[in-house]
């Protein structure tokens, strides 16, 4: 069994509203009065769960609220939950930025934390110094950073702007001789935020694979706050999902994220919710889309795999238009990756003009496992120019996939992004 | 589930909401000097970079006030200055004057001025006043050098008769780091939370200043305000200046005792306070 090294007893955080520091005086006297009296703080009784968009009475809010958990020596834990759940609360207390309201933490090992990267960076300073200073910052000695200097750099890939001010540097550059040095701390446990959202995509590549080494390779905790689902799947190997404050769920990474998943959609698939993204002044336009199941032929956002998706896109034509053009979609699932695409014209060369005002068609979705969907809708002259691109036109979701009732499910939490039929010869 | 009771001992760290008064972790500050030293150093490095006179700007800055004064307050106000050149005189009390008022006021102003730091990371917060405290003595020193230069020239026209009373002066300038720290770390708790304190530090300080022999000569302050000079933990320190390195006033060892136990007393108050509002600043700021 392996060793806790962070347990949380009734973590809570309490913030108050509104313009902090006006009425405060009249606050702290009422607290010092009641304790005086030998009374617990008659605020801490006061507030109520941290929902936004509701409006709510008290000047209090619990932004976390009896969090408990313990995470073992060598865990990933990927913290999850939508915006405002108390995720980087929760992180500022662990990293003790701030100080919970009530509640103890206790921790084993040297706790690093990369809320930020490149805090404490002064401008005017070459990269080299500031290796040092950051470095330092976060609890490193000298001699330590001296020792891995090379490697920091290395890592960093500036080597040739290392003793530039870092204010010459380009914001890629300074993220990434910022993470350089935190990616080498020598601590027990790293707390990181959501600082990958920096940089670019081969660079986050790097930092993903530097952190699955430090807790794979080794045995270091970690702590990762991210809304990048398939990042947190990589990377972790526990989960802990928050919700307004609250633990919802805590456990296997698999799981948390279903669970997680799972508790957007009621927000999320009620109303499909249309963004549009017009490119281009002329041509055919999107007015409207709708999905309808092909079993009842009815409006739904709610589908067993293997069910037709009946698509209809009403059309706004452009007379002026004489260019034919196609149409195609894409599925995107919850992580914002793409899971399938097709064209009319790759499909079967079918193409449209000024006279079609209607463009129906119906999508397979045997192939797509369990989960949350949406689709985007693309009108092109191919090689040329488009004319529209609804991104996140429609949401729908496929609820089961168990077409011959066994009572097994393909969901779209596991690694596979698609389900091919097969016959077994 | 099996309830086990928490033994503390094999944790190394506890976070909670409740700590007693003392509780200051002095192994962690220790453990935080290389911080504390590169920090100086960003201090001290980056103030004139892309400047043309550079590192000029430590010596030129306080002539430029002391000669100001020299003609406001000893030409046209003409002040007393108990017979000392008046260049020199007012050198002493604002090289002196200088290095205690800019410790005050940016030690008061700490938080609010690190806070983007101190969101994001921890480390032990008063790193950041000993920062201030010790990198503002660097560039003291560099000014001192120069007040030192005029003594020389002085004392080689006999204007002035500096004496060995002059080996003090390292226990002086700690005394005045400790007073300004103290007090800045008591006002840096409440700047958090009241800003309102901002305005009126600057104020204060001014108002301090001339409560403070700094401009003129105890000697010459009347004997119905003599009780201010007589709290003032500053006076015996500004005494000293003129007597040890002009061979004005009075002076004997028994004037350092207000002093000395004024600066532990505050610095320990100071220490106490801002320790606990360390905890929650990043609320309330």
């Amino acid at each position: 069994m392996s060793k806790v090294v962070i347990k949380a007893e009734n973590i809570s955080k309490q913030y108050r509203l509104g313009l902090v520091g006006t009425g405060t005086v009249k606050d702290d006297m009422k607290r010092l009065w009641y304790k005086l009296r030998g009374q617990e703080d008659p605020f801490l009784k006061v507030g109520e769960a941290n929902d936004r968009s509701k409006k709510g009475d008290s000047d209090y809010v619990w932004s976390l609220k009896d969090i408990n958990f313990e995470i073992n020596q060598g865990d990933s834990v990927g913290i999850i939950g939508r915006n405002g759940a108390g995720k980087s609360t929760l992180l500022k207390i662990l990293s003790q930025v701030t100080q919970p309201t009530t509640g103890k933490i206790y921790t084993k090992g040297r706790i690093a934390s990369l809320l930020e990267v490149g805090t404490g960076f002064h401008p005017e300073l070459t990269g080299r110094e500031n290796i040092f200073l950051n470095g330092a910052i976060l609890g490193m000695r000298k001699h330590e950073i001296t020792r891995k200097l090379d490697e920091i750099i290395a890592f960093s890939g500036v080597e040739r702007y290392i003793d530039t001010p870092v204010k010459r540097y380009s914001s890629g550059m300074y993220v990434r001789l910022a993470f350089a040095v935190a990616a080498h701390l020598e601590s027990e446990i790293l707390i990181v935020d959501e600082v990958l959202a920096v940089g670019d995509a081969d660079f986050q590549k790097k930092c993903l694979g530097k952190m699955n080494d430090v807790s794979k390779g080794e045995g270091r905790t970690i702590l990762f706050v991210s809304h990048n689902m398939s990042a947190v799947k990589n990377l972790c190997n526990k989960g802990i999902v928050l919700d307004k404050g609250s633990t919802l769920f805590s456990g296997d990474v698999n799981k948390s994220l279903e669970f997680y998943l799972s508790s957007l959609n009621n927000s999320f698939f009620e109303n499909p919710k249309i963004n549009v993204d017009i490119k281009e002044s002329k041509g055919p336009k999107i007015l409207k889309c709708e999905i309808k199941s092909g079993v009842n032929n009815n409006l739904s956002s709610f589908y067993d795999a293997g069910d037709f998706l009946q698509v209809s896109l009403s059309i706004k034509p452009d007379m002026n238009e004489t260019r034919e053009y196609s149409v195609v979609w894409f599925i995107y699932n919850l992580a914002d990756e793409e899971v399938a695409v097709c064209s009319s014209w790759k499909m079967n060369n079918k193409s449209f003009n000024s006279l079609d005002t209607e463009i129906k068609f119906k999508i397979d979705t045997l192939g797509l496992l369990t989960g949350e969907y949406y689709l985007r809708f693309v009108l092109h002259v191919p090689g040329d120019v488009n004319f529209e691109d609804w991104n996140n036109a429609i949401n729908f979701k496929i609820v089961q996939h168990d077409i011959n009732k066994t009572g097994f499910e393909y969901t779209s939490i596991w690694n596979p992004k698609t389900f091919l039929k097969t016959e077994w010869l | 589930m099996k309830e086990k009771l928490i033994n503390t001992s094999e944790w190394d760290t506890v976070i909670e909401s409740k700590h007693s008064l003392f509780d200051i972790n002095f192994k962690e500050l220790w453990h935080y000097r290389d911080l504390l030293v590169l920090f100086v150093k960003r201090d001290f490095v980056t103030v004139y970079k892309q400047t043309i006179l550079g590192p000029l700007w430590f010596f030129i800055q306080p002539l430029l006030t002391t000669i100001t004064f020299t003609v406001i307050f000893g030409n046209v106000a003409q002040l007393s200055t108990d017979g000392a050149p008046k260049l020199i005189f007012y050198m002493a009390g604002i090289t002196l004057w200088n290095y205690f008022s800019t410790c005050l006021t940016t030690v008061s102003g700490v938080f609010n001025a690190n806070a983007g730091i101190f969101g994001k990371v921890y480390f032990p917060r008063l790193i950041m006043p000993l920062t201030i405290v010790i990198s503002n003595l660097m560039k003291f020193g560099v000014q001192f050098l120069l007040f030192i230069c005029f003594v020389v020239y002085y004392s080689m026209n006999n204007q002035i008769t500096p004496n060995s009373w002059m080996l003090l002066t390292p226990i002086i300038i700690i005394l005045m780091a400790l007073i300004s720290m103290g007090i800045g770390l008591i006002l840096s708790s409440m700047t958090t939370k009241y800003k309102d304190l901002n305005q009126l530090i600057s104020f204060g300080i001014q108002l301090f200043m001339y409560a403070t022999p700094v401009i003129y000569p105890s000697s010459s302050v009347p004997e119905n305000f003599k009780w201010v000079l007589d709290w003032n933990p500053l006076v015996a320190l500004f005494d000293y200046m003129r007597f040890a390195y002009m061979g004005i006033g009075t002076f004997n060892m028994y004037d350092l005792l207000y002093p000395t136990i004024f600066s532990i007393v505050i610095l320990m108050i100071g220490i106490l306070v801002f320790n606990k509002t360390q905890k929650t600043f990043m609320d309330t700021v």
